[in-house]
This record gives structure tokens, sequence and C-alpha cells, in this order.
């Protein structure tokens, strides 16, 4: 059960490659966590990750492959899960990827492939497990969301875009699941130092993925439903929604 | 089912954590029993009183909860012994407006007069008099519970490994229906109390030390904020009973006249807590300027002296809504410097709780999960939704159970399942009688979940730990 300062003992974690998702359960392992499912398409990035919880202390690590944009096989896949553990007291949405940059190398393909792997796929993952997360009467769902999708930009103009999807079905789920016990927290995050963006020159404010995991942890103890990191951001983008649109447009790449 | 069933988000009196879960309302004790015995479906379920205990103790995420305050009869009440045997959904409230008039009071009173007779049967509550008179489990002559099983009756000389379990056993072992409670006489509806400060902790703790057999009645409300020399000041307050000789000629007249205002409540939940560090000091400074350095003899009514806070209802609420967790622990007598450690923590770290509650606890009692035991139990307030108080919390669980103490269920939402067979040496007993009772986890509660209360996985681990 989720405890009153907001520590889950047992977690999903979609894209449980990603380096913010390990960094994340490193430090719930420090507090409450037991049990994981650890669901992504990296099978080396799910073990190491899962022989670091089981270091931890966590008692109980499974590993399962699941790509997200395979979405017929969501909907067992969140049946077995919730099979697996006696409650999900988080599920951690971490899944998805960077996509071609500049406008001139972008097709048809990349764009559904990048909508799907960053929007559509992992909502599709989250409603998969609605149905177990409302019967069971509590749960906090957390979606990694980004910056890039508070205003898109020209420069990320489809992972941003997807990004925004992602980012406006999160805050729309937590309204719908008001008095359900199930519970919705948005984390967007500037530039993230990652192995997705290891090819990337750093934006300003960039941050660790560390720093986003602490970011997290703070943010199930607050309670707040949108997590900044960092936390400045909240103000600077205050500000960018309401940048005119002819400067916006020549922010460089 | 006859009862109604709503799908309901349930907390604590902190707030949090908050799950939902389908609320039915029995209307006789045969129905609560029949909904035990032939439950249909699988769900888990746990009884619900009036929502006073502070985490996670009477809701059940996913479950069902059982509110059993509708079966609160008065089903006898003997004068000569005297004793009381009334339905466990009864609240004190309704207990006082039928005992204090003919002259009987609780035996053991906690500090809100909202709490049903069956939460604090399952909490095994202590009052201010636990220093002589020790938990509401000595004064029970016996209990009547419902199991998965079907009724079950038990007292001190009847299945007294249910009683103890069932005493303290946050509602696990089978719910309360019925208990048979002895009573104490009084002659008047007032308080004799005697007033003191104390500069800072360590004095506060001597002066409890001291003349305690005089006292059936005695705490100190201690500042938890201020620190540095002020650590810990307090104001004592303890009292008796007045008796009739005690009483100017004209109240006299009606001795045992009780007045139960009805509260005033707070109008709105505020969308931010209005505790923050600023308004708790200058609350704290005010309450404890206001106080005399010393006076005796003075006439209070009862609910003045017991239920202070009962004047405000819904004072939880100003917290805001990520709520507070009441952080309530003991450690035996000779761990003084732990009770400092504890305040001068808090105290750092600004976390700001008004009316901290001292006491010196008197023996243990037989309850399996009882919290109280001989030594000193201090009681704060600690507002959640500020970052670290999660590992703050657990920092102090560290000094307490090194101390050889224990943190108190039915205050705790955030306790570690590991802390357990430390702080309750004889949870292996519970579990045995738990195990025996409710072989199918039928009762069950997220606190239960959270701590491993419920299930034979924990099982293994406190006997490995044992």
């Amino acid at each position: 059960m989720i405890d009153a300062t907001g520590m889950p003992q047992t977690a999903v974690v979609i894209g449980g490659s990603s380096q913010i998702a390990r960094d994340t359960l490193l430090l719930l392992a420090d507090r409450r966590l037991r049990s994981v499912v650890l669901a992504g398409r990296g099978e080396a990035a799910l073990e190491s990750t899962a022989a670091e919880l089981r270091a931890r202390g966590v008692e109980e690590v499974m590993t399962r492959y699941l790509d997200v944009t395979d979405t017929d096989r969501l909907d067992a896949f969140a049946k077995a899960t919730a099979c697996e553990l006696d409650t999900i007291d988080l599920l951690l949405v971490a899944a998805g990827d960077l996509c071609a940059f500049d406008i001139d190398a972008l097709d048809a393909r990349t764009v559904s492939r990048a909508v799907v792997t960053n929007f559509a796929g992992p909502a599709a993952t989250v409603v998969a497990f609605l149905g177990t997360l409302r019967a069971q009467g509590a749960g906090r769902i957390v979606i990694l969301s980004s910056v890039a999708g508070v205003r898109v930009r020209k420069a990320n103009l489809v992972y941003g875009a997807a990004k925004a999807g992602i980012d406006g079905f999160a805050v729309g789920l937590a309204d719908a699941l008001e008095g359900t016990g199930v519970e919705v927290t948005v984390v967007r995050p500037g530039f993230v130092r990652t192995k997705m963006t290891s090819g990337l020159k750093p934006a300003p404010l960039a941050v660790e993925s560390s720093d986003v995991a602490e970011a997290i942890v703070k943010g199930l103890e607050t309670g707040v439903p949108v997590i900044w990191v960092p936390p400045v951001l909240r103000a600077v983008f205050a500000f960018m929604r309401l940048f005119p649109r002819v400067l916006w447009r020549k922010i460089p790449g | 089912m006859s009862a109604s069933a709503r799908t309901e988000l349930l907390a604590g009196w902190g707030r949090m954590p908050a799950s939902a879960a389908r609320v039915l309302r029995p209307r006789s004790v045969p129905e609560l029993e029949d909904l035990l015995a032939h439950r249909d479906g699988s769900l888990p379920m746990i009884a619900r009183g009036l929502g006073r205990s502070y985490g996670d103790a009477a809701q059940c995420a996913g479950g069902l909860a059982l509110d059993c305050t509708g079966l609160n009869k008065v089903l006898e009440l003997d004068l000569t012994t005297p004793q009381v045997r009334a339905e466990a959904g009864i609240s004190l409230d309704e207990l006082l407006r039928v005992l204090v008039p003919k002259g009987l009071f609780p035996p053991i009173t906690p500090g809100t007069r909202f709490v049903t007779l069956g939460g604090a049967i399952a909490s095994d509550i202590h009052g201010k008099n636990h220093h002589l008179d020790g938990t509401i489990a000595r004064h029970l002559d016996h209990l009547r519970i419902a199991t998965s099983g079907g009724p079950v009756e038990c007292g001190l000389g009847q299945r007294s490994e249910v009683f103890s379990a069932t005493c303290g056993g946050m509602g696990l072992t089978g719910i309360v229906t019925e208990a048979v409670l002895r009573l104490l006489r009084i002659e008047t509806s007032s308080m004799l109390v005697d007033t003191e400060r104390a500069a800072d902790i360590d004095a506060c703790m001597a002066r409890l030390s001291e003349d305690e057999g005089r006292y059936r009645y005695s705490v100190a409300w201690v500042d938890g904020f201020s620190g540095g020399r002020h650590l810990g000041r307090s104001v004592i307050t303890r009292a008796n009973h007045a008796v009739l000789a005690d009483l100017p000629a004209k109240a006299r007249r009606d001795p045992l006249g009780l007045e139960l205002r009805k509260p005033l409540r707070v109008p709105a939940a505020p969308p931010i807590s209005l505790l923050g560090p600023v308004t708790v000091a200058a609350f704290n400074e005010l309450w404890y300027r206001r106080a005399p350095r010393h006076r005796a003899g003075e006439l209070v009514p009862l609910a003045h002296f017991f239920y202070p806070l009962d004047g405000l209802a819904g004072w939880n609420l100003l917290y805001g809504p990520r709520g507070f967790t009441q952080y309530q622990f003991v450690v035996p007598l000779g761990e003084e410097a732990t009770v400092r450690t504890v305040l001068e923590r808090l105290s750092r770290a600004r976390t700001a709780s008004f009316l901290a509650v001292l006491k010196r606890f008197g023996a243990e009692g037989s309850g399996h999960l009882s919290f109280p035991r001989m030594g000193w139990t201090l009681a704060l307030d600690v507002p959640l939704g500020a970052g670290g108080t999660a590992v703050l919390l657990d920092g102090l669980d560290e000094l307490v159970v090194s101390a050889g103490g224990r943190v108190y269920l039915s205050k705790d939402g955030r306790l570690r399942p590991e802390m357990m067979a430390a702080m309750y040496p004889r949870l292996a007993d519970w579990l045995e009688v738990r195990a025996r009772l409710d072989p199918e986890g039928i009762l069950s509660s997220d606190l239960a979940r959270r701590l491993g209360l419920d299930g034979a996985r924990r099982l293994a681990v406190a006997k490995v730990e044992a």
C-alpha cells in the first residue's frame, strides 16, 4: 500500500530500461519498495536494473518484455501483471524515445512511429491498467512528459507534439479519476542528460536523470499533480507560454 | 446484501492516505455477523467507526468498509457493579450523555469523545490516567466479536488469547459488536485541576515523575516547535474528579450536570494548510504565556479537561489537503534522552507541531498489539506534504526502536513493516490467533496490508526475527 507520505511498496514500470526509471526505483528501494515489475524492450538494461534493485533489498523483481507500440498485447500484459502483484501502488510510465529533429528528415513512418512510441503506446498501456487500478481503490500513476510538450518548438516538432499529447492525456486522466483513490502525476523535465540524449547538445538548465528521480520521489511525498525538473522551469514556461509567436519561432534548434 | 453500498473515498483523521472502498452500513448486529459469515465474493473488509484513527487503520482499498456507527444501543446498564453493556458502534459522546447524569464515567477516555467503543477496543486506548488505570482492556468484562466463523465471546477468563489479540488488534481478529465495560463512580461532573508550567522538557519530565499517585489524570502539553532553551516547554495539567464537597454551595444542587456544547465547525476545507510554522509558533507562544505559572484546585467542567479539541469540529482540515500524521511513540523509563532527541529533531526540522502531548505510562497491559508500556509517550502532529518528512520520521523510528520503544498503530500511516516485530514482541502470538480466527484473511485494512499484518507472508518474517 502507498503510505501517508506517498511511498509505494509495489511498482510496475513501463519503459523499465530508462535511466530515469532506474534512478527513481533505486531511491524508492531505500524507502518502502518490495515488489517491482520492470517492463520494456532492452533486456540487458532491464536485467541490470533488476540486479541493482535486488542488491538494495527489493524482495521481488520481475522483468518482462513489453513493446508499448504493440497495443494488441497490452490488455493481456496488464492482466498478467496484476496477478503477479497483490496491488499496484505505483505505475511509472517512462516509455518513449526521441526521433528525428530536422523537418527535412521527417517522413510519414517516422512521425507515426514517434507518436505511437511517445503518446499512443504509453496512453494505451495506462488505459490497459485502469480497470485494475480502479478496482483496487488506490494507486498512483506517474507519467513522464517533457517541457517539450508544454509549447512545441519547431526544433523538435514531432517529439514535442507527441509529448503534448501524453501530457494532455495525463492531466485529463487525473480529473477523470477523481474520487477513485487513483491519482496521476505528470513529470515535466527539461533537457535530461541520458543515453537517449547523448548525441545532443544540452539545452540551458539541463539536469541529470538522478535529479529527475529525486524530484519524482519528492513529488510523491508532496502530492503535487505536476512535477517540473528543475523546478524553475515552471516559472520559465509560464512565461514561454505567453511568448509572442513571431519571437517563439525564432528560437533556434 | 440488505445494507446499501456506495463507493466512497475514505481516509483517517490525518486525511492521508486515502483510498476508495464500498461502504456498508449494517443496521443490526445479526446483519453484521451475517455479512462476515456469509460474505458474497472474496472482498476483504474492515469495520469503521468515527474515523478518528489518524492513518489507514479503518479503510480497505478496493474492499468493504463496514460503518458500524448505526449499532449504537445501550443494552444494559447495571448501576450496582457498575457496568454497561452496549453495542460497539456507540460513541463515547453518546455514552457520556447516558452515564454522567447517573454519576458514572468511562474508566478510560481518550482526548476526543468522538470515538466508538469498538474503535477504542481495537486500539486498546489509553487516557490521561494510564499510570494508574492502564488501557481499556483492563476494564472490559467481556466482548462479543463477529468473525468469519461466526460470533465469538471472549474475556480475560474466557478465551483470553482471543481477548488479548482483539484488544489493540486493529479490528483484524474480528469485529467487536458488543462489550461490557466496568465503570467509574463520580460524585460530580467537574474536575479539580492543578496547572503548572515547566520551562523545558527535562523540567517537565522531572515534574511528571513526582506526585504521580496524587492525581488520577496527568498530562503535559508540550510546545513541539520551540527549540534551544525553550525546547519542550510545557504546561502540566493534573486532575482528579471533584467530589461534592469541592463544589461551591450553589453548584451542589446539580453536581452531575453535563454540558456538551455543539462544537463550532471549520466552515470549509482550506485549499492550503493554515497551520504553518508562523501560525503554529504564534499559537504555541500565546498558549504557553496564557497558562498560569502555578494554579491549584481549579474547578473545570470535565469536557474542558478531557476534550479541549472537540470544541472545534473538523480541526484536522486546517492542515490543508495534504493532511498530517500524528507521531506517537513510547520509550521505557530511563530513555528520557530519546524523548529530548525526538523533540530536538522535529524542532530543528521546523516541522510545525502544535500541542504535543507528553505522558508517563504505567504498566503494560495484556493486548498483543497494545501500544502502551511503562515509560514516556510523546504525541506530535506532523504536517505532511513537505518533502523530507518521510525520511525524518523513518529516522525517529530507528531512535525509538533502539530505545526499546514503539509507535502507536492507531496514529500511524507510514511505519515500515520491518519495524513491527521489533516494536511489538508479541506479534507472533497475535498472528497465530488471527490466523486461527480469520483463516481466509477476510478482515483486512490498508494498515494491515502496509504492515504485512494480513497474510502468512509476514508470519514467516516475524518468526525469523523473533
